[in-house]
Parts: C-alpha cells; sequence; structure tokens
C-alpha cells in the first residue's frame, strides 16, 4: 500500500480506532469465557469419576481459584454436595460471555459503520468538488460502481471478517496453550488435520474463484440479454420474433444454469470434504482420548479427554472461515484501491488571492484562448467586449467553441490563454463559487433532479416561496403543463414520477436559473428546445422585469433562431473558434458574409413558395 | 399508477401463494421428497454423534477397557461416511431445485413476456421487470429450496433428539426441553426484528446508491447551480440514516445470539447440577449421558432460531411470490382469438403455409384510441391507402402521429372503429402474419448485442451472408462496415452502442430491408448526423419507400415533399391531408410548419459549409 492510500485508510479509521480496540479485547474475553466453560465440566466429570472410583481426596481440577476455594473447603465431598455452586459459576460464565460477544458486535458495528459512512461522506463530497473537466470524461457507470460496490466490500471486510480473523487466531492461540498444558501428544492428536483442513478451505475458494466468476458473468449475461429483449421490445414485436427471442433467452438461461449448477457441486464437494475431514479429525480425538485415557490414566483423565473433544468442536469452523476470508482478502484491498483512486484525483480550487467581486460589470474577452489537455484547440484569440445589461447573442456550427466560451465566463474551464475581466477583475482572481453563484447558466442538456418540479425549481434559491417558484415557472412558460400534472408542482421528476420531454426540462430549468440573483445570464443553446413563442416570451419578461429596476442582468444566447439573434445587442458569429463577425444585426446584414445569407434564406424561402424551382432539393 | 414498491412484505400468510408456487415448482417433486428423506437421516446422524460419544465414554474410558473399540472404531467410521454423503447428496439436491427452479420461473416469465402488449410496457418500468426476473426468483428458488431444507433438517432434529433424551433420562429431558418453548419466543421475536431493521438498511442503502447515481450523473449542473454543498449536506444526512439503521441492525442482531446462548446455558447448567446429582448419590446417570445432555443443551437453540428465521424470511418471500406471479398472471391483452390461431399459428409456432400473401392495401375505419382510463390521444380517424403509397404523418409531439403507426402495427389495437389490411380486419389474422410483413425503423434505432451481421440478419433469420451484404450495401451502409475492425463480423456492444447513432441507423434500415416487407414503417430521426451519413439515410429511404406501402413519422423536408400524402395531426385528429403542392397552396399548420422546417434546414447547410 502506498503512503498515500495508508494516509487514506488512516483518516477514515480516525476516531473509530478505539472501538476496534475494544471491539478485539471483548472478542478475546467471550471467546476465553467460552473455552472455560468445558474446563468446569471437565473438572466435574473428573470429581464424579474420583468419587466412582472412591478415590474423595483427589485433586479437584476444576479452574483456578475455584479448585482452591473448593478444596480448601473439603474437596471432592464438598464439590459433590455444593454442585448447584458449579452451575451457578456455569451461568456466570454463559452470561459474561454473553455480554461480551454483545459487546463486540455492538462495538464492531459503530465502528465499522461510522468507518463506512466517512468513507461515503468523503467519496460524495470529493466527487462533488472535482472539476467539471472530470465529470465530462468520467465513466459514470464505473464511478457509482466503486462508490457502492466497492464500499460495500471494504464495509463488508471491515464489519465481519476482520473481526472474524481474529476471532479464530485468539480461539486457536488460546485453545492450544490450555491443551498444550495438558498433554502434548494428545494436542497433537487432536490437531493433525487442522492443517489440512485450513490449507483445504483456503486453496478451494481461491481456487474455485473463477467458477464464480464465470457464473456472475453468465448472470450478468442472462440480465443482459432480459434487459435488451424488454429495452427492444418494439423491434422484436416488429420483426415478429419472439421465438428467436425465447432461444435466445433459454440459451443464455441454460448457461447461466449450468455453471451455476457445477459452483453447486464444487461446493458439495467442498462441504463433503471439509466435513468429512472434521469429524475425521473429532473422531480421531474421541478414539485416541479413550485409548489414552485407558492405557495411560494418569496422563489424561477422562475428564480432560473431554476438554479436548469440546475444544477441537468448537475449533474446525472458525478454521474453516479462516481459510475462506484469507482467500477472499484480496478482494478488500482491490477495492479499496479503486475507492482511493477516486479520491486521490486533485479537486478543484481557488488560488489563494481569490476574492469575491462585484460581477454586474462590463465584461471583457482579452485575447482569449481555450485548449483541451491534449492540445485541441477550441478558442484562439476571442476579443470582445460587453457592456454591463447588453445581450449577446452567438451564432455558429457545431464544434465552433460558442459553448466553450460561454462554459469559461462560469470557469467550468479555465482559460489557457489570454484573460477575462469583469469590471477590470481577471476572472481567475474570482471565488468560482462565488462567481457561479452570481451567473445563472442554463446548459443544453440540463439534469433534473430526482424531487418534485417544486423543489426542482427552487433548488438553486434557499429558503424561496411558492410564489416565487410559480412567477419563475411563468416566465419559463413551463406554469401550464406543470399545472397539467396530476400534482401539479408536487410531481415527482424521474424514474419513480413522470417521464418529461426535452422541451419540458429545458423550461423547468431555465425556470430553475431565473429564481436566483444573477448578473449574468447565459442561455447554451436551451432556448431552441422550446418553441419560437416560448422563446420570445421568456425573452420579453426577462426584458420586462429589467424595466422593474431590478438589476440588469448581461445575457448571452447561443441561438440559431434569426429572430432571437437580431434582437441581441452584439452578435458574434463564430467559426473553428474564432469571431468572424461582430456586430448588431443592422450592422452584420448591411456586410457580407455568413450572417447576411442566413438572413438571405428568408428571401429564398419566398421564392420556393412561389414554385421556384432553384431551391428544390434543400 | 401501479406500485412498484419492493419493500413491501406481506403481512400475513397466504397459502394460495404457495400453492401456486408449488404448482410451478411440480417438475421438482422428487427431488423436494428426497430432501425431506435427507434431511431427516442428517438430523440423525447429528444426534448420534453425542450418543457414540456418550458410548466411548462410558463403554471404554469410564471403566478402563478397550475391548470392542474396533467396532466402535467402525461405527464411527461408518456415521462419518453416512453423514458426509448426505450432506453431499443434499447441497447437490437443494441446489438443482433452486437454480433449477429459478431457471423454470424464468422461462415461464421471458414467453408471457413476449406475449404483454406494449401499454403493458407503457406503465410498467424495465427495471421493475427485470427485477422480478432476477432478484424475486432468485429469492423463491432459495426459500424453496434451502428454507425446506432448513425446515426439515430443525424440526427433524427437534424431534429426534426429544425423543432421545426422554429415552435416555427423562427428567433431564423436561428440564432441558422446558427451555425450548422459551427459546421459540425469542427467535421468533428477534427474528422478525432483525430482518426488519435489515429491510430497513437495504431501503437506505438504494436511497444512497440513488444519491450517488444523481451527484455523478448530475455533476455537471450541480456545479452551474453552486449546490455541492447542499448536495453533501443532503446526502450526509442519509449516511447518518444509514448509519443508524445499520447499527441498529447489527446490535439487534448482536443482542440475539448471547440472550439465546445464555438461556441455553440455564439448561446445560441444570444439566451438570441435577445430572451431576443422579451421577454420584443416585448413580441413575452414566457420565456419558451427562456429556451428551451437556452437547444437546447447548445445541438446541440452533435448530430453534433456524426455524425462526425460515419463518421471517418467508414473509418477504411471499411478497416476492407474490409479484412474480401477478406477472405471470397478467392477461396479454391483445392476443389472436382460438380460431386465429387454429388456422395461422402463434407467435412461437407459426403456420406459415397457411398465411395469405400482403399486398399493402391499409384501411382505417372510424379507429379511435385512448389508454385505459385515459383520454382519447386519436378520435375517429379515417385513411384509405392504397398498396405501394408513401404516407408522411406530421405534426406536434402528443398529436398522435405514433399512435397510428402504433396502431397499424398492432402494437395497440383500436378502442373504437377497425383497421382493414388487403381488405380483411387485421384482427382476423395473426399478429405475427402482419409483423412479419413489416419494416420497421425506429428514431433511436435498436440494435441487439452480437455482430453487424447478426444484426442485419434480425430482418430473415435464413438470409444467406450474401443476402445480408447485398442488403448493406442496397442501403449504402457497407462502406462503413467494411472499415470497422472486424466488417460484418464486428461486435456492435450492448445496444449497439460501440456504433454512433447515424450508424445504428443505416444498419437498422439494412435489417428492415432484407425482410423484404410490404408494409414499411419509419420514424425520422431528428437527431443531427453528419452531412455524409445523413445523405446515406436519405438514399436509404428513398430505395425502402420504392414500390411499398409506407407510413412515415416525417421530420425532413425532402421526405415530406416527397410523399404521396401527407397527414397533419393535431390532438389526436387529422386537421390536413393532401400533397405537398395542395397543402403548400394554403394557408395553415403545414404551411407554417414547413417553412420553419425550410429555415432550419437551410441556415444549417449555411453553417456547416462555411
Amino acid at each position: 500500500m502506498t503512503k498515500s492510500r495508508r494516509k487514506i485508510l488512516y483518516s477514515f479509521m480516525k476516531g473509530n480506532l478505539l472501538k476496534y480496540l475494544g471491539a478485539i479485547c471483548a472478542m478475546v474475553v467471550s471467546v476465553g469465557t467460552g473455552l472455560i466453560a468445558p474446563l468446569v465440566l471437565a473438572g466435574t466429570i473428573d470429581a464424579l469419576v474420583n468419587v466412582s472410583n472412591h478415590k474423595p481426596d483427589a485433586a479437584i481440577t476444576l479452574p483456578e481459584p475455584a479448585a482452591s476455594w473448593m478444596m480448601a473447603r473439603g474437596g471432592i465431598p464438598y464439590l459433590m454436595e455444593h454442585l448447584w455452586l458449579v452451575a451457578v459459576g456455569m451461568i456466570v460464565l454463559y452470561a459474561v460471555g454473553g455480554v461480551f460477544q454483545y459487546l463486540r458486535g455492538r462495538w464492531t458495528a459503530q465502528a465499522s459503520e461510522r468507518f463506512s459512512k466517512t468513507m461515503r461522506d468523503r467519496l460524495y463530497s470529493h466527487l462533488q468538488n472535482l472539476s467539471y473537466e472530470y465529470h465530462v470524461k468520467a465513466q459514470t457507470g464505473d464511478l457509482i460502481q466503486r462508490c457502492t460496490s466497492d464500499v460495500d466490500t471494504v464495509r463488508g471486510f471491515l464489519a465481519s471478517q476482520l473481526v472474524e480473523i481474529f476471532h479464530a487466531i485468539a480461539m486457536v492461540a488460546i485453545a492450544l496453550a490450555v491443551l498444550l498444558n495438558i498433554n502434548v501428544r494428545m494436542t497433537l492428536y487432536s490437531m493433525v488435520l487442522v492443517p489440512p483442513l485450513f490449507v483445504f478451505a483456503f486453496a478451494f475458494f481461491n481456487l474455485v474463484r473463477k467458477y464464480f466468476l464465470r457464473a456472475d458473468e453468465a448472470e450478468g449475461k442472462l440480465s443482459a440479454t432480459l434487459q435488451e429483449n424488454l429495452t427492444g421490445v418494439r423491434v422484436v414485436r416488429a420483426f415478429g420474433r419472439a421465438a428467436f427471442e425465447e432461444d435466445k433467452f433459454d440459451a443464455a438461461n441454460e448457461d447461466y444454469y449450468r455453471k451455476s449448477m457445477k459452483l453447486v457441486h464444487l461446493l458439495s464437494v467442498y462441504w463433503g470434504g471439509s466435513d468429512t475431514l472434521s469429524m475425521l479429525q473429532t473422531g480421531i480425538t474421541v478414539v485416541c482420548g479413550v485409548v489414552m485415557v485407558v492405557t495411560a490414566p494418569l496422563e489424561l483423565s477422562l475428564g480432560q479427554m473431554v476438554i479436548f473433544v469440546s475444544y477441537i468442536s468448537m475449533l474446525l469452523w472458525p478454521i474453516r472461515q479462516l481459510g475462506r476470508i484469507l482467500s477472499d482478502l484480496g478482494k478488500a484491498t482491490v477495492s479499496f484501491g479503486r475507492i482511493s483512486e477516486i479520491l486521490e484525483t486533485e479537486p478543484e480550487k481557488d488560488t489563494p488571492d481569490a476574492g469575491d467581486y462585484p460581477i454586474d460589470r462590463d465584461i471583457e474577452f482579452r485575447h482569449v484562448g481555450f485548449a483541451y489537455d491534449d492540445g485541441r484547440e477550441v478558442l484562439a484569440d476571442i476579443n470582445l467586449t460587453v457592456k454591463r445589461g447588453q445581450t449577446m447573442a452567438l451564432l455558429g456550427a457545431t464544434g465552433s467553441g460558442k459553448s466553450t466560451m460561454v462554459h469559461l465566463l462560469q470557469r467550468l474551464y479555465d482559460v489557457t490563454r489570454g484573460e477575462i475581466l469583469i469590471g477590470g477583475v481577471n476572472i481567475n482572481h474570482i471565488r468560482k463559487q462565488y462567481l457561479r453563484s452570481h451567473v445563472g447558466l442554463v446548459l443544453q442538456e440540463p439534469f433534473l433532479y430526482s424531487r418534485s418540479v417544486r423543489n426542482n425549481i427552487g433548488i438553486a434559491q434557499k429558503g424561496c416561496s411558492d410564489e416565487m417558484v410559480c412567477a419563475a415557472a411563468r416566465i419559463a412558460n413551463a406554469h401550464e403543463f406543470i399545472e397539467g400534472f396530476e400534482n401539479g408542482y408536487d410531481t415527482l421528476v424521474g424514474e419513480r414520477g413522470v417521464t418529461l420531454s426535452g422541451g419540458q426540462k429545458q423550461r423547468i430549468a431555465i425556470a430553475r436559473t431565473l429564481l436566483k440573483q444573477n448578473d449574468i445570464l447565459i442561455f447554451d443553446d436551451s432556448l431552441s428546445a422550446v418553441d419560437t413563442e416560448t422563446d420570445r416570451a421568456i425573452r420579453e419578461a426577462l426584458r420586462q422585469e429589467r424595466a422593474d429596476g431590478t438589476p440588469h442582468a448581461t445575457t448571452f444566447i447561443i441561438s440559431h433562431r434569426l429572430t432571437t439573434l437580431a434582437e441581441a445587442d452584439v452578435i458574434a458569429v463564430m467559426q473553428n473558434g474564432s469571431i468572424v463577425q461582430l456586430g448588431s444585426h443592422e450592422q452584420l446584414i448591411a456586410q457580407e458574409g455568413l450572417y447576411k445569407r442566413i438572413y438571405l434564406i428568408q428571401s429564398a424561402l419566398e421564392d420556393e413558395m412561389n414554385g421556384d424551382p432553384a431551391v428544390k432539393g434543400a | 399508477m401501479q406500485n412498484f414498491e419492493e419493500y413491501n412484505d406481506s403481512k400475513h400468510l397466504d397459502l394460495s401463494v404457495w400453492k401456486k408456487l408449488l404448482n410451478i415448482s411440480r417438475p421438482y417433486k422428487k427431488h423436494l421428497i428426497a430432501i425431506l428423506a435427507t434431511m431427516s437421516i442428517t438430523a440423525t446422524f447429528d444426534v448420534s454423534f453425542p450418543l457414540l460419544n456418550r458410548q466411548a465414554i462410558d463403554r471404554f474410558a469410564a471403566v478402563g477397557t478397550l475391548n470392542g473399540l474396533g467396532g466402535f472404531i467402525a461405527m464411527y467410521a461408518l456415521a462419518i461416511i453416512g453423514q458426509c454423503s448426505c450432506i453431499f447428496f443434499f447441497i447437490n439436491l437443494c441446489g438443482q431445485v433452486e437454480i433449477g427452479l429459478c431457471k423454470l420461473i424464468r422461462r415461464l416469465g421471458f414467453k408471457h413476456l413476449q406475449e404483454l402488449p406494449f401499454s403493458f410496457y407503457d406503465r410498467t418500468p424495465v427495471g421493475y421487470l427485470i427485477a422480478r426476473m432476477t432478484s424475486d426468483t432468485q429469492r423463491l428458488g432459495d426459500t424453496v429450496a434451502w428454507g425446506l431444507m432448513d425446515f426439515m433438517w430443525s424440526a427433524a432434529y427437534i424431534l429426534i433428539v426429544s425423543i432421545t433424551m426422554l429415552v435416555l433420562n427423562w427428567r433431564l429431558a423436561l428440564a432441558v426441553l422446558a427451555v425450548v418453548p422459551v427459546i421459540a419466543l425469542i427467535a421468533g421475536y428477534y427474528q422478525k426484528r432483525i430482518l426488519a431493521s435489515y429491510r430497513e438498511v437495504r431501503k437506505i442503502n438504494s436511497k444512497i446508491t440513488g444519491s450517488f447515481n444523481e451527484g455523478i450523473t448530475g455533476a455537471k449542473t450541480t456545479k452551474t447551480l453552486v449546490r455541492e454543498e447542499a448536495n453533501v449536506q443532503e446526502f450526509t444526512q442519509l449516511t447518518d440514516g444509514m448509519c443508524r439503521a445499520s447499527m441498529q441492525a447489527a446490535i439487534t442482531s448482536a443482542t440475539f445470539l448471547p440472550i439465546v446462548v445464555s438461556l441455553a446455558g440455564f439448561a446445560t447448567a441444570f444439566v451438570l447440577y441435577r445430572g451431576g446429582y443422579q451421577v454420584y448419590a443416585l448413580g441413575t446417570t452414566s457420565i456419558g449421558t451427562l456429556t451428551a445432555f451437556m452437547t444437546y443443551a447447548t445445541q438446541i437453540f440452533d435448530p430453534i432460531s433456524n426455524i425462526a428465521r425460515r419463518f421471517a424470511e418467508m414473509q418477504q418471500a411471499q411478497a416476492a411470490a407474490e409479484r412474480v406471479i401477478a406477472l405471470l398472471e397478467t392477461e396479454p391483452e391483445i392476443a389472436d382469438t382460438p380460431e386465429v390461431v387454429a388456422v395461422y399459428g402463434d407467435n412461437f409456432h407459426p403456420k406459415r403455409e397457411n398465411w395469405p400473401a400482403l399486398h399493402g392495401d391499409v384501411t382505417f375505419e372510424n379507429v379511435s384510441f385512448r389508454y385505459t382510463g385515459g383520454e382519447h390521444v386519436l378520435t375517429d380517424f379515417n385513411l384509405e391507402v392504397k398498396a405501394g403509397q408513401n404516407i408522411a404523418i406530421v405534426g406536434e409531439t402528443g398529436s398522435g402521429k405514433s399512435t397510428v403507426v402504433n396502431l397499424l402495427c398492432r402494437f395497440y389495437e383500436p378502442t373504437g372503429g377497425r383497421i382493414l389490411i388487403d381488405g380483411v380486419d387485421y384482427k382476423e389474422r395473426s399478429q405475427l402474419w402482419l409483423q412479419s410483413n413489416l419494416g420497421y425503423v425506429l428514431q433511436t434505432p435498436h440494435l441487439f448485442s452480437g455482430t453487424v451481421r447478426e444484426n442485419i440478419r434480425y430482418g430473415r433469420l435464413d438470409a444467406t451472408d450474401e443476402e445480408v451484404e447485398a442488403s448493406a450495401r442496397l442501403v449504402d451502409a457497407e462502406e462503413f462496415i467494411l472499415t470497422l475492425e472486424n466488417g460484418y463480423d464486428t461486435d456492435v456492444g450492448e445496444g449497439g452502442n460501440r456504433l454512433s447513432t447515424g450508424q445504428k441507423q443505416l444498419i437498422s434500415f439494412a435489417r428492415a430491408m432484407i425482410a423484404n416487407p410490404a408494409i414499411f414503417v419509419l420514424d425520422e430521426a431528428t437527431s443531427s448526423v453528419d452531412t455524409e451519413t445523413e445523405q446515406k439515410i436519405q438514399a436509404a429511404i428513398r430505395t425502402a419507400l420504392a414500390g411499398r406501402t409506407s407510413f412515415i413519422i416525417a421530420h425532413r423536408l425532402s421526405t415530406i415533399r416527397n410523399a404521396d400524402r401527407i397527414l397533419v395531426l393535431h390532438d389526436g385528429e387529422m386537421i390536413q391531408s393532401g400533397t405537398h403542392k395542395e397543402l403548400l397552396a394554403k394557408q395553415g399548420y403545414y404551411r407554417d410548419l414547413y417553412t420553419n422546417q425550410f429555415k432550419a434546414e437551410k441556415q444549417q447547410t449555411l453553417l456547416e459549409e462555411a
């Protein structure tokens, strides 16, 4: 593990370490008490045997200090008269064991759940603070996978497996110490199959992993086949391919069946095999114990034989688990690595001297250029000034750089050459969050959150009233269709709610941007999804608001609509990352160029209407 | 709105659901009986091992003799072999039932889904269906196979162990058995609570997944709105809830075992006290019997809590069973009548030899349509199309364009009036007959994972490689296909997502063309593709339409202009119809639409050229 990964791990652990240590201690105590109980039973049995062999003077073999205490009060006869004391001791042992087992569970849960919470929170907030560019390039499916199933893997490891490992080790260690103290030879007999059992479990799960993987893949393929069939149901029906699809699905279904059966078969071999080993080990312990008790009663008492038999049956299960967990250990490491990769990506930051400056000022682009990291140039030497309160329209083909140009105003990207000044301040010296909250940008493909329409519109403005939401929706021409929904403004958006059309989404996005106070307002081709009337109505509403004396928002509109363009104060025609024409509508139609040619389509249309064959085939 | 909540539990045991499930499981009847038998044997072995140990103590160790040890070892070995064979056997059996039953239910479900009409798909999210066919069936398989196994083993174990103890020493036995009902009560209570709290955890967990999903896919918009902090705060609340709920769940289950084990501890302690007394004072019990009782007393909570857990799980499984059975029992609203099936066959077994040729005359006779419980989307629609005519349909979103096409394809059936194909009501012919004669190209083309070749061949399964390639050439798709890494054998990826939209469109044209359909249906794309592909698509459309009856939801001027007839739909009614020239001559919707579209296309061309 690299240093930065260790640091990440440590930062997750912080505050939980003590709980973890506590959990492990509690676990050791509960294992300990669990292992004392057979000793009590053994001591009692030995006493019983000695009584029936008429040796009431023999020593009591109960665990100390109980043995000395009993001896002091009369030895075995006292014990026989006071068996209820042993019973009470037993109950106390179980109770103490139970309490510590509970504490172990409680503390492990608290530590591991806090750990996962920290991990999830960190991931989420880190993702929120990564740059716009990161998210443009991101593979969303992969990211979500890391944030969910990888987190689960790590969580599972911490919540159960880690403590399980300690559990197995503590158990083996304590048991071995006790057993070796009783009889070395017998310990050897009772442990002879333990290493093979462990190796068997470890090797089996290592080996079988690829079969698990194959079954998983087959299952994935089955789901994919199903998913494809269901999403393509129109095509299936239109071509009458139900029978063909059924064959395809049956094949995938059969394949998954066979691979799962293979797994079941392997698992039955595992359980059958490891159970055989376990039972054999118990059998060997019983038989060797019997032989030893009979042939060398001084070396091993009957009670001690019972200890061996009880211990070994208690040990076998954790040892099998240990083999399995250790062979799975790699998964958690891999998952943690994938999570760390996200956290190691640098989030976006402001320069230390960044501050808050007024945004309702003139905007100046000075020799602005922008290129992506890979060197692709998008903007080259843009120069222009937009006066406060002016409306600027941008026109250009896809890829001409107009979107990038307006994105620069929110610092979603930073200029790579030249500078953008707002009121004379270089935009790079303005705090990003401050800048963005004063610049309203409606993206071409806006994202709506899965909550009510009302909350979606009010999302950028804390504590806004219902009236404000409705007013904004009215301006964006969304009020009517929203009212048309069964639940009006409370209609849920997204998977569990209504499906909105592109234009409806746009209008809600426009409303939500209009709801907040903007010094600069940008429509990134977002008015084109609404019809011409709505487009006009929205711009009309924006102008009206200005007349009220509220601060003038400087507006940027990317549009293809001539009517929209014509009403702007300045129009920029863009081509391959440069501005090729700049001026008002009147100025631009007076000069030769792209704008004039587009403008002239209007008259070409009139020719077409009159039946001029020249434009046929446009 | 249907209820898609997936965390509902059934409150009461509904036997009819389980009866239906058992009915589905009929092919595994023998397996299930074998499981019952094996588990009883396994339980018997489980009870017998402490008895063997008892023998070891009483016959050998306690009396100090090894006489007959050979026989004892042989018995022990036999028990091991018997038990391990049982384990091996029942794991295989249960696996077969679990996995086989899942396979069976999925098959039934899939076949049924192929029969359900589009109206069903309109109101049911695909994700919901997939969950029914995967996680729910899995749960059913698990419950039937392993649930039954656990149940049987536990019940048999409790029964046999009770008898054994009663025979060995009824006084001690009664003492041990006294804790059984107490443990059962506690286990019943706790297992229910544990399950409920983990369900709560899963519920929140799926919300967290949703949040991550939204946080990641919406990250760009979040930045423009400066919502990062607020999002993080909301997320933190969610993880707070998660943290609380999971801790609660873990603590609840951490409470359960210690309590039950301590209870068993009482029984054990009592056995030690009373049993010890019986050994030394009365001599009515042997040391071996005492240890066997100790073992039984510590183990008896296990089968009891097993049963309690399985009971609790059954409630969840029942909810799953209800959902799956509801899906299997959904009646298809569009189905061929038995008379039609008798003559023309069904979707899976067509009788093609009886199929009449389809010429392509189409008549809509006073057709209306509305969704169940919804408003009319099409009212009194009349249309007569001669074979070979090209019909363009224009209108706004929601005007009923798609409905006309869907009715024609019999994806929906008219709620009023009728549709005639070649002069016969299409309900008198089989669905497959009509759909086998359709060429169908969607605005958002849907390809299946597999190669380009396989996708084109989807249109006609018995087409040769040459025919596939000829069809691709026909729509001018071969050029780009050959530039792909493996040509026709290139994998297109899931849903065809390794190809561009334009390429997918061309392939879906080739797929439709190879079927040589009598009727061609096209929902023209509005999304812009590069000029070259665009021209190819235009050419493909012209090829496709030649000599065929066609219905096109049209957006492009060239398509609209070249149509034999243009239908203008508005609010489910035809407001204008005629040729391009006729319509253009009149003031009205068409003229406006045309002017706007003309400007847009022309401007696009200018910008692209510049």
